[in-house]
């Protein structure tokens, strides 16, 4: 690898690709950090992300409005969160078996949905241009050229970082997230609690799915978020529960994405199978640590996590 | 998670203990290893599927499987195909090989055809190809023509022998009108996949590439030219509806003519194996429309190219050529044994970068 090379890589549009490959991965890891501080673990991320971009298309086709489109996406990722719900809060099933299941059964049903849209182009989503800011000399190409989803996910982490420090509302969620026993003592509503959050978890999936369909590509595959679901997942433990190491865990992931390719076109020679497989064997290693307790404890996870909640008494 | 088209299972296994009787229409099956709305590889084939049925009419009944993987998928469902009195069966990618043979061997009594292939282990497995280096070449003189940046992005999909030589084939092409072009390759590793052949597009032009070739299926890469206001060729399939400005034509994958002439064959009782490579000449190589965007003397030197090399007047790959490394493989005049172009594992002299293991 060669200095000329390397510099030969222009940054403002690498960070640029960088946010925008950021962007999916990070919307769905925000709504899976509010489901796990809930003490819940959805392992369901992928199915949901890719049910989310196939409603979003769907939607996108029929309406030819790619904006109602994310609601619709947000909403169909939703209700598949919600049979979720059903199964490990209403059902007792456990969780993680659920989790696995749901994304199996979230890439065959988008497939079945998605069976008359392959090869239709959907209503492009504008790029945004913003008034001064979009003409600044590095900034304006580097940050402020995106489309409107970029910066709504970034909003996104704001609120639910503001949401989960300093509302009651958060306070409770996390509350039975750490200890449901406790929380319910108190008189709060661990399963409402718990419900809400996995449907929020479900509708900020279904974006991050709907980014890709819509905005991303934009076209509609079977099987086209291609694992961006096992990363969001392990982003959530990478950053230890926290949204804006999300953001910081997003954008690494997303540029190991974009960066493998920029390098590849000039000319440095990567063994690219063992960086695209880079974020899984993150996730595989982050799971591995979150199985045992010590680790687990060590990396502040939700003392509930995980755990079947009985009302008792 | 895999979509099935095939008969009602159950109606059809009952089906075959009974030989096909004289007139009953010719079973002709498909498998596939992409959606069939690709708009790319795939979709040709079963563009040609449907050829086949308004040919024949009722006399041939086909169906198709799509999305199937290699390997142990792709054995399952052309036994499935084979035991429901499937007459012929057409794999359409170059990995079923092994699963292809695998079959063909058990059922003797049906026709295998497997595009792009090499293996040919059982005397009913019959092997088709096209010559779309003999495409590249062109979209190669036209690319080296047209670009202002000397730069000219590829996304490739696999190192294997088939994009290999397209690459060369398009590069020799570009450089024999343009010394100063180079090529930027980027390895997706998948046949289809919009978001990444994206990327990759997207990563290209950062770097400077104004005319993007692809040799993936999806209609991604064009669609990213069109936004950015660059050319793109496309592939397999004519694009222009996904980037009407930028789409300066496309190589046409056309299979219809020998589709037909193959299920004649069975029904005539006349199918053999064989193993053929079909290029410009025979018309399983096309091209699709002109844009207007390609100056009138560029794009008559291309047909100019086109017809030479239908004529058999000129072979794309004529030596001298030296490989990568400086080392000869054509002398001067020679041109390229099919055999090296079916195993060709190496870049031609000029090229940058190295093919990947």
């Amino acid at each position: 690898m060669t200095g000329a090379e390397l510099s030969s890589i222009a940054l403002a549009p690498l960070i640029a690709a960088l946010m925008i490959a950021a962007t999916p991965i990070m919307l769905a890891a925000i709504g899976e950090l509010v489901v796990e501080k809930s003490g819940v673990l959805n392992l369901g991320v992928e199915g949901m992300m890719i049910t989310g971009a196939v409603c979003g298309f769907v939607f996108a086709v029929q309406t030819s409005n790619p904006y109602l489109a994310m609601l619709g996406a947000a909403a169909g990722a939703a209700v598949l969160a919600l049979v979720f719900a059903l199964l490990t809060q209403v059902l007792m099933a456990n969780q993680v078996a659920s989790g696995l299941a749901l994304t199996l059964f979230g890439l065959g049903l988008s497939a079945l949905i998605g069976q008359g849209y392959v090869g239709i182009q959907p209503p492009r989503t504008p790029k945004l241009d913003i008034p001064v800011l979009s003409d600044l000399p590095f900034l304006g190409r580097a940050v402020f050229s995106h489309d409107y989803m970029v910066y709504l996910s970034l909003a996104l982490v704001g609120a639910v970082w503001y949401f989960l420090k300093y509302t009651r509302a958060g306070l409770i969620l996390r509350a039975v997230g750490e200890n449901h026993d406790a929380a319910h003592a108190l008189g709060y509503r661990v399963r409402r609690v718990r419900i809400l959050a996995i449907a929020f978890g479900g509708a900020c999936a279904g974006l991050g799915g709907a980014y890709l369909s819509l905005i991303r590509v934009p076209q509609w595959t079977e099987g086209m978020t291609a694992g961006a679901g096992w990363i969001a997942l392990a982003l959530v433990v990478f950053a230890s529960w926290r949204p804006w190491r999300v953001v910081l865990g997003a954008y690494l992931f997303g540029g190991i994405l974009v960066l493998q390719l920029t390098l590849q076109v000039v000319g440095v020679r990567i063994p690219v199978e063992y960086l695209a497989m880079s974020p899984y064997l993150i996730t595989i290693l982050v799971l591995v640590i979150m199985s045992s307790g010590r680790a687990r404890a060590s990396l502040a996870a939700p003392g509930s996590l995980n755990r079947p909640f009985f009302a008792s008494g | 998670m895999k979509r099935r088209h095939l008969l009602a299972s159950a109606a059809v296994v009952a089906g075959l203990a009974f030989p096909a009787m004289a007139d009953d229409p010719t079973k002709a099956g498909f498998i596939y290893i992409g959606p069939v709305g690709d708009h790319g590889w795939t979709f040709t084939h079963d563009q040609a599927r449907e050829a086949l049925e308004e040919h024949f009419g009722d006399a041939v009944e086909t169906s198709y499987v799509e999305n199937v993987n290699y390997g142990p998928d792709a054995e399952r469902i052309m036994t499935q195909m084979a035991l429901s009195g499937t007459d012929i069966i057409f794999a359409t990618s170059f990995g079923y090989g092994p699963d292809v043979n695998n079959v063909a061997a058990r059922f003797p009594d049906v026709a295998f055809e497997h595009a792009t292939g090499y293996i040919q282990e059982a005397d009913n497995v019959s092997l088709y190809n096209a010559r779309f280096y003999e495409g590249r070449a062109v979209i190669g003189h036209i690319a080296g023509k047209m670009t202002e940046t000397n730069t000219i992005g590829y996304i490739a999909s696999f190192p294997i022998p088939e994009v290999i030589m397209g690459i060369n084939s398009a590069y020799l092409h570009a450089k024999a009108v343009n010394p100063d072009v180079e090529f930027r390759v980027v390895w997706v590793y998948s046949w289809y996949d919009p978001a990444q052949e994206a990327a990759a597009a997207e990563a290209l032009i950062e770097q400077g590439a104004d005319i993007l070739m692809q040799h993936t299926d999806s209609t991604a890469p064009v669609t990213v030219a069109q936004d950015q206001g660059i050319f793109a060729f496309g592939q397999a399939s004519d694009m222009t509806a996904f980037a009407p400005e930028s789409h300066l034509t496309a190589i046409l994958d056309v299979w219809d003519p020998y589709y037909i002439d193959r299920v004649q064959a069975v029904m005539d009782g006349t199918w053999e194996a064989g193993d053929i490579w079909h290029g410009i000449v025979d018309g399983m190589v096309g091209f699709a429309p002109m844009n207007d965007a390609i100056p009138e003397d560029i794009r008559a030197e291309a047909e100019e190219m086109i017809a030479a090399i239908s004529a058999g007047e000129y072979h794309p790959f004529t030596g001298p050529i030296n490989r990568q490394d400086g080392s000869a493989w054509l002398a001067e005049g020679e041109t390229a044994p099919d055999g090296d172009l079916l195993t060709m594992d190496f870049y031609v002299e000029g090229m940058t970068g190295e093919v990947p293991n």
